[in-house]
């Protein structure tokens, strides 16, 4: 019987059951991995989310969600404007030349009107969200400090346009979400239009 | 009686219970001079049965859910009748089960049981080990408390450093773009049903495979190279009962320990359960001051010590991977001729000593915040850290070493 074994048929046939069984597996697979991934109602958690800007007072902060994560709005006093540009050394990027911001925001101000900005609270390092700390020179952050975020996690460092300071964990500025202005106190979160984020 | 032995007799016939209870237990021969710290094993099998027990009980009033999961606690710490005594037994028997592996493989490295031929059986431990790691991670998810929110956060985010893919991989391992009630649910599933099944079958193959090469010991040498007219080794003792009997010795002094924990310091001062895990996870308030539970500390300050480069904070997470399974490799590491610290040179024993100073150091630093000079002691600390493991070919090589002894010794 062992002698009359057709062994190059044999192999071939191994192979093929086992390549057979291998696309079965894999396509088995894919609904478990699937699943793994972002449902539909976690996708459209996402959506644009509308916010009304007027009630905020000059010099503070409006958190609001937007795809599960607080995004920042703030409204920047001329005081605050003014110091932004007097500490670029410290900072790691504060031409904003990694695109962490629309183009329309690659200004100083890393926003679209200078008053308000608009960013995504959630540090570039690991994800915490930092503390909103807009006094000047407070005794724990030193007397060079013009305002801006400091972050409990890892001590991050950010200024008012969210440009992170030099020698701090996070890499990079903090994220400026698309967004666009449906009048003068209406704001979209998430939309600009250009396609959604 | 008879009908007893007969009984025995009938299923042995049908399951060979008699043979696996001879081949790994009443006829298991183990070298005769364990000291101390041969409790730790036997102590982590009591403490995983514990953990396996109370957990049962604990999803029995536990909800998986963000809104429900945190109220669900507080509902067993208060209402449920026993519930606190069980959610302390479960988070007491946590960090125990860490403080018994760490004393556990710190016991392996200083007698060398990682060396030929245990080298697969030292590998199947440090799975294990990882394993346990992942446990405890999702399981401190699960009050849904703001370290556990933040915690999470902190560790998933590790992975969307990885370049190219991270962003992608860190929302496969959340199923959504932030820590989630999605997050929660799948760390639910894999604490209570996929990891432990995971664990209770390397817990076997660990024990399959210490009971084929024999149990290391103190002097480090081979008992089996001695044996009597009936095969067994001169310096071996059958497991039952005289290892029974020390381990039941162990397992009291243990439980003292651990009862006294549970019932007067559940929390330990905020390192068994932080004080900011009593306050329900807020997405949008990150707490004053973070830090994981004090097992995985020495992995976070190595972490926080590396400066991230190339505008990327990966370098800082692969030194803290590297961290973790470095340990693999210490069978190939370690070129000395013997096993035990007993017979091992003054270099090795500086090494060793230095090694265990930058772990508990690490340790101390990862639940502090992170300061300049902290973070300066940090980066000296994981230099040495790292030093134990890669300069072992080295030093293991020219260390001088004492001779073995031919039979065990004891003291």
């Amino acid at each position: 019987m062992a002698e009359n074994v057709d062994h190059s048929k044999r192999n071939l046939l191994v192979a093929a059951s086992v390549a057979a069984g291998g696309v079965a597996a894999a396509g088995a697979g894919a609904p478990f991995v699937m699943s793994l991934m972002p449902s539909e109602r976690a996708k459209a958690a996402g959506a644009p989310v509308e916010v009304d800007i007027a009630a905020i007072e000059p010099g503070t902060m409006l958190v609001v969600e937007w795809q599960g994560k607080p995004v920042w709005i703030v409204r920047r006093t001329q005081a605050m404007l003014d110091l932004l540009g007097k500490h670029n050394d410290d900072l790691a990027d504060a031409e904003s030349s990694v695109p962490q911001q629309p183009e329309y925001c690659n200004n100083p101000y890393r926003s679209i009107k200078p008053e308000f900005l608009v960013v995504l609270g959630v540090c570039t390092h690991l994800g915490c969200s930092p503390t909103f700390r807009p006094e000047v020179a407070p005794p724990d952050l030193g007397d060079k400090w013009p305002g801006g975020w400091f972050c409990p996690c890892h001590g991050s460092r950010f200024d008012l346009a969210a440009r992170v300071y030099k020698g701090v964990p996070a890499p990079t500025n903090l994220i400026v979400p698309p967004h666009k202005y449906l009048s003068d106190s209406r704001l979209l979160i998430g939309d600009d239009s250009k396609g959604k984020a | 009686m008879e009908l007893l032995k007969k009984l025995v007799g009938w299923i042995d016939e049908r399951l060979p219970i008699i043979d696996a209870m001879k081949a790994h237990v009443t006829e298991y021969y183990a070298p005769k001079n364990f000291n101390f710290w041969y409790f730790f094993g036997s102590l982590a099998l009591l403490v995983f049965v514990i953990q396996i027990v109370s957990g049962i009980f604990l999803t029995m009033s536990y909800k998986p859910d963000a809104q429900l999961a945190f109220g669900a606690v507080e509902y067993i710490m208060r209402d449920v009748q026993g519930g606190w005594l069980l959610r302390y037994i479960h988070s007491t028997g946590a960090s125990m089960f860490f403080v018994v592996l760490y004393l556990h493989m710190f016991r392996g490295i200083m007698y060398g049981s990682y060396k030929q031929p245990r080298e697969l059986l030292w590998i199947i431990g440090m799975i294990l080990y990882l394993a346990l790691m992942a446990e405890a991670f999702m399981g401190y998810l699960l009050p849904w408390g703001q370290m556990s929110f933040w915690g999470a956060q902190v560790i998933t985010n590790l992975f969307s450093t990885v370049p190219f893919v991270g962003t992608d991989l860190a929302i496969l391992i959340r199923g959504d773009f932030v820590i989630s009630e999605a997050t929660l649910n799948r760390f639910f599933a894999l604490h209570v049903a996929a990891i432990p099944l995971i664990v209770v079958g390397i817990v076997v193959v660990h024990i399959l495979a210490l009971h084929k090469v024999g149990s290391n010991n103190p002097d480090g040498i081979e008992i089996k190279k001695h044996k009597d007219a009936n095969g067994h080794p001169l310096d071996g003792i059958p497991f039952h009962p005289y290892y029974t009997v020390k381990d039941s010795l162990g397992a009291v002094a243990f439980l003292f320990i651990f009862c006294a924990i549970i019932f007067f310091a559940p929390d330990m001062g905020g390192y068994f359960l932080e004080y900011n895990n009593f306050v329900p996870a807020n997405p949008f308030k990150t707490p004053e001051h973070i830090a994981p539970v004090w097992y995985f500390t020495p992995y976070y300050a190595i972490l926080r010590a590396v400066p991230p480069m190339f505008g990327s904070q990966f370098p800082g997470v692969v030194a803290m991977g590297v961290g973790t399974v470095i340990f693999f490799f210490l069978p190939w590491l370690d070129r000395g001729k013997v096993k035990s610290i007993r017979y091992r040179g003054t270099i090795y024993k500086a090494f060793l000593a230095s090694f265990v100073i930058s772990f508990v150091g690490l340790g101390i630093l990862g639940t502090l915040p992170a300061t300049e000079l902290y973070t300066l002691i940090s980066r000296v600390l994981s230099v040495v850290y790292f030093a134990f493991f890669l300069l072992m070919p080295w030093y293991t090589k020219i260390d001088k070493t004492k001779p073995e002894p031919d039979r065990v010794t004891s003291k």
